[in-house]
């Protein structure tokens, strides 16, 4: 008889994100001694780039708010197997539904139209996914295919947005729509970036999802259905319904930080408002092991590294691209340590 | 070959899977392993075959020690083991799955040799035919041969009649007798006696991951059941006739496409109370009558008639109108009934018919840890079902059944289990479940369908060729049904 499935996994886990950070800082250590860069100044650079000032920290969790929620959302969704690629497509659905709300003649009340707004930026997203999920228990075509294209709808309709129906008077650019009017910015403390809403809205979703995961029935059925959903059918549990609201949840997580985005980051519609945080989620979760514990502390190692890495360009007169070159060795080292576990797993 | 194992122990944490096991299986001789479930044959095979440590002790092949810590190492030395389920590739065909793990490249050559073999042991197997079509027996067969000319020294097989059919069973002993005349050294695993005392010339029995008894051929059944189970477990007489009731399952015309053959032209009524046993060679019909019944297949034509309403045309429907009153085990029952990861607390939770969304789980633990007594089931409600023994998962879905149903509907219902396992089984599904409760299992193996059922239909071909009541038939004349032969 084996043993009970206890708490094993825990240093594993923990191994996991140590050996993880070595491998990050590693490579870029690598990739800075290649571009000639001074290797301790820089790393210095990012850190006082995210972590200097009570504004660079509020920055920091300007980015760490979207990136939790598209993480939470997208533990539903890898809870019941599904990659849901499209959670861009999603974000950016949510910020066009958020804006289009704000748009709505006729009311007076700012308080009014951000609850609209709020609301429509959960239908935005809720119903990009519920799209993608048609696709795939309908139509038979596969998450990744089918949440790519709509990306790219996604994409392509904000732009159409932003240069047609939506563009500022007189011109329309990259910059995106008109700012807000200023009393339908998300209200931040004094001095900070981070809008209060925002964190309560993130601090209530990792919650909630907590809960729904890990406690209550429903997250149990998300969990048979991703383990075995043949037999699901004999629990009475019929699969296609159940990765239908999976999907339909992560989209609405993601057009919340769409909503957010507008609301409180951009205050306007920009064409790449979901600034790939999407993506980002994807890997903060698979690097988390899809455990919702850690995902806060990993989504805000990913924003400080987003921000951080900013001031390089600055102060080193290091090329911005590097910035992005450190982003994706933390991608690849998060690649391997997954496919070392899963190796691990199988043996 | 030679194999001599030494004081082999194996612990898994705290548990001792084997303690001091030591045997000794010659050059050219079928030496038999038997045991109930659970108590070490398997683990045993395991450390043989590379795919686990051992903790202590020494395997001696050919008078030399040797070590085996990969499946590589094990092949390598000659070691070839031949499973339960076949580990074949189900897309390719006989030949490709012949030529794998095999350095000769020229197909030609391969086909030559494939040709050679089969008709060597008797074997029909066409080589460009995909191994998804044939039967279970059929890819054995070709598993066989490709260990044979792989130069496998040592042949392990473990229960290599579980999917089988009399017939193949009858080409496939001859086949063990002539590997085992050239030389081979071959270990059987099983816990059918008959089995064993047609082919092994010794046997070792293991009990609780210790040797209990070793013996040389003529073999005294008793003796062997009282080491395998501390004392003899009663045969039981044949179970006496059910009264029955009115009609609650019919089929008319049924037409359905799932398995290799599907089901043709099935018009059948059951009634209530009624034990019936369906025969058949794997895959002619057995397993997509008893899914049409469960409504997880839908029927291309005909309808399905369960309680006086037919079953609705969408499989949504069909769960939804089944629920309350049909249960199903499937014979794969880590593949479709239950989640390997998810503990037994949780599996009674998933079954709850409750329907609130954020209903708080883990109000279970109490009804599990009744359930663990109740059925026996070695386990913790902690425990992934995945890590519970073939005869535990049963009993597991034995518990999660629902005493309510009216028709109960099983795939093999002690596939893997031990007489005392099965028996048990047996007992439950008879003596606990309410006499109305109607039964409808199939299962290969013909006693268990002559001692348990009232009514026997035999499939062949995906059509019914026989339904009789049990008393008026034979076995002879179901196996003859089985393969096409009308009396």
């Amino acid at each position: 008889m084996k043993k009970p499935p206890t708490t094993r996994h825990l240093p594993q886990a923990a191994f996991d994100i140590l050996s993880g950070t070595i491998l990050v800082f590693g490579f870029t250590a690598l990739i800075l001694l290649i571009a000639d860069a001074p290797v301790l100044a820089a790393f210095k650079n990012i850190w006082m780039g995210a972590f200097v000032s009570t504004a660079k920290v509020s920055q920091v969790l300007s980015v760490w708010v979207p990136l939790i929620l598209c993480s939470c959302g997208l533990l539903y969704t890898f809870r019941v197997n599904l990659w849901n690629i499209g959670i861009e497509g999603q974000i950016t659905m949510g910020a066009i539904a958020a804006m289009a709300a704000l748009r709505i003649p006729g009311i007076e009340n700012p308080t009014l139209l951000l609850i609209f707004s709020f609301f429509a930026s959960i239908l935005g997203g809720a119903t990009w996914g519920l799209l993608t999920g048609l696709l795939k228990t309908r139509g038979g075509v596969h998450e990744i295919f089918g949440g790519l294209g709509l990306n790219f709808v996604a994409q392509g309709f904000i732009l159409w947005l932003i240069f047609g129906p939506w563009k500022r008077p007189g011109i329309a650019s990259m910059s995106g729509t008109e700012l807000l009017d200023h009393d339908l910015w998300l209200s931040t403390p004094t001095g900070w970036r981070v809008a209060t809403m925002g964190l309560l809205v993130a601090g209530s979703v990792v919650i909630l999802t907590w809960l729904f995961l890990e406690k209550s029935r429903f997250g149990l059925k998300l969990k048979a259905i991703g383990q075995n959903p043949k037999a699901t059918l004999l629990y009475g549990l019929l699969p296609e319904r159940y990765y239908l609201k999976a999907i339909m949840i992560t989209g609405a997580c993601a057009g919340i930080a769409g909503f957010l985005q507008v609301t409180a980051v951009y205050h306007r519609l920009i064409p790449s408002i979901s600034s790939g945080y999407g993506y980002l989620a994807l890997l903060v979760v698979m690097l988390a092991g899809y455990r919702i514990l850690l995902l806060p502390i990993l989504a805000l190692f990913f924003a400080s590294l987003n921000v951080g890495s900013i001031q390089l360009p600055i102060v080193l007169q290091l090329d911005s691209s590097l910035s992005g070159v450190i982003q994706g060795c933390c991608v690849l080292s998060a690649l391997l340590i997954l496919g070392i576990r899963q190796k691990r797993e199988r043996s | 070959m030679d194999v001599e194992f030494q004081h082999i122990s194996k612990n898994f944490g705290s548990v001792n899977a084997l303690t001091d096991v030591s045997l000794t299986a010659n050059s050219g001789t079928i030496h038999g392993l038997i045991g109930e479930n659970g108590a070490g044959k398997s683990t045993l095979m395991k450390i043989l075959t590379g795919y686990q440590s051992k903790s202590g002790g020494t395997i001696v092949i050919n008078g030399r020690e040797a070590r085996l810590n990969s499946p590589k190492e094990a092949a390598v030395l000659g070691i070839g083991m031949l499973y339960q389920e076949p580990m074949d590739f189900t897309p390719l065909t006989v030949l490709e799955n012949f030529s794998l793990g095999n350095p000769e490249r020229n197909r030609k050559k391969l086909r030559l040799s494939l040709q050679a073999l089969a008709s060597r042991f008797g074997f029909h197997l066409a080589p460009d035919r995909a191994v998804e079509l044939l039967t279970v027996g059929e890819r054995q067969q070709i598993e066989l041969l490709r260990l044979i000319h792989c130069k496998t020294r040592l042949l392990i097989l473990d229960e290599p009649t579980t999917g089988i059919s009399p017939a193949q069973k009858k080409t496939l002993f001859p086949a063990l007798k002539h590997l085992a005349a050239d030389g081979i050294t071959i270990l059987l695993v099983s816990h059918k006696l008959e089995e064993v005392a047609t082919l092994c010339s010794e046997v070792t029995v293991l009990r609780h991951g210790s040797v209990t008894h070793h013996t040389n051929a003529p073999f005294h059944f008793p003796e062997l059941l009282k080491a395998m189970f501390g004392s003899v477990p009663k045969q039981k007489d044949k179970e006496a006739q059910r009264e029955t009731g009115a009609q609650i399952l019919q089929m008319q015309n049924v037409e359905a496409s799932s398995e290799r053959l599907g089901l043709k032209q099935c018009t059948v009524k059951c009634a209530e109370g009624e034990i019936i046993g369906l025969a058949g060679l794997d895959g002619a019909g057995q397993s997509t009558f008893l899914r049409l019944a469960a409504g997880l297949t839908i029927p291309d034509r005909g309808s399905v008639i369960l309680f006086g309403k037919e079953l609705p045309k969408n499989i949504k429907a069909c769960l939804q109108s089944q629920r309350q009153q049909t249960s199903f085990i499937p014979a794969d029952r880590l593949e479709e009934a239950l989640f390997a990861d998810i503990s037994l607390t949780d599996h009674f939770n998933l079954k709850e018919k409750q329907h609130s969304f954020l209903g708080i789980r883990n109000n279970n633990r109490v009804q599990t840890e009744k359930a663990i007594t109740t059925f026996s089931i070695k386990g913790e409600p902690d425990y992934a079902a995945g890590d519970l023994s073939g005869g535990n998962q049963q009993r597991l879905l034995l518990a999660l059944l629902d005493p309510e149903s009216r028709l109960v509907l099983l795939e093999n219902p002690t596939r893997g289990l031990d007489i005392r396992s099965g028996q048990w089984v047996w007992d439950y599904l008879r003596n606990k479940l309410s006499p109305q409760t109607t039964i409808l299992f199939s299962s290969p193996e013909l006693d268990e369908i002559l001692h348990f059922s009232d009514r026997i239909l035999v499939f062949h071909n995906g059509l019914i060729v026989l339904d009789r009541a049990v008393t008026d038939t034979s076995h002879a004349a179901i196996a003859a049904a089985m393969t096409g032969m009308t009396e």
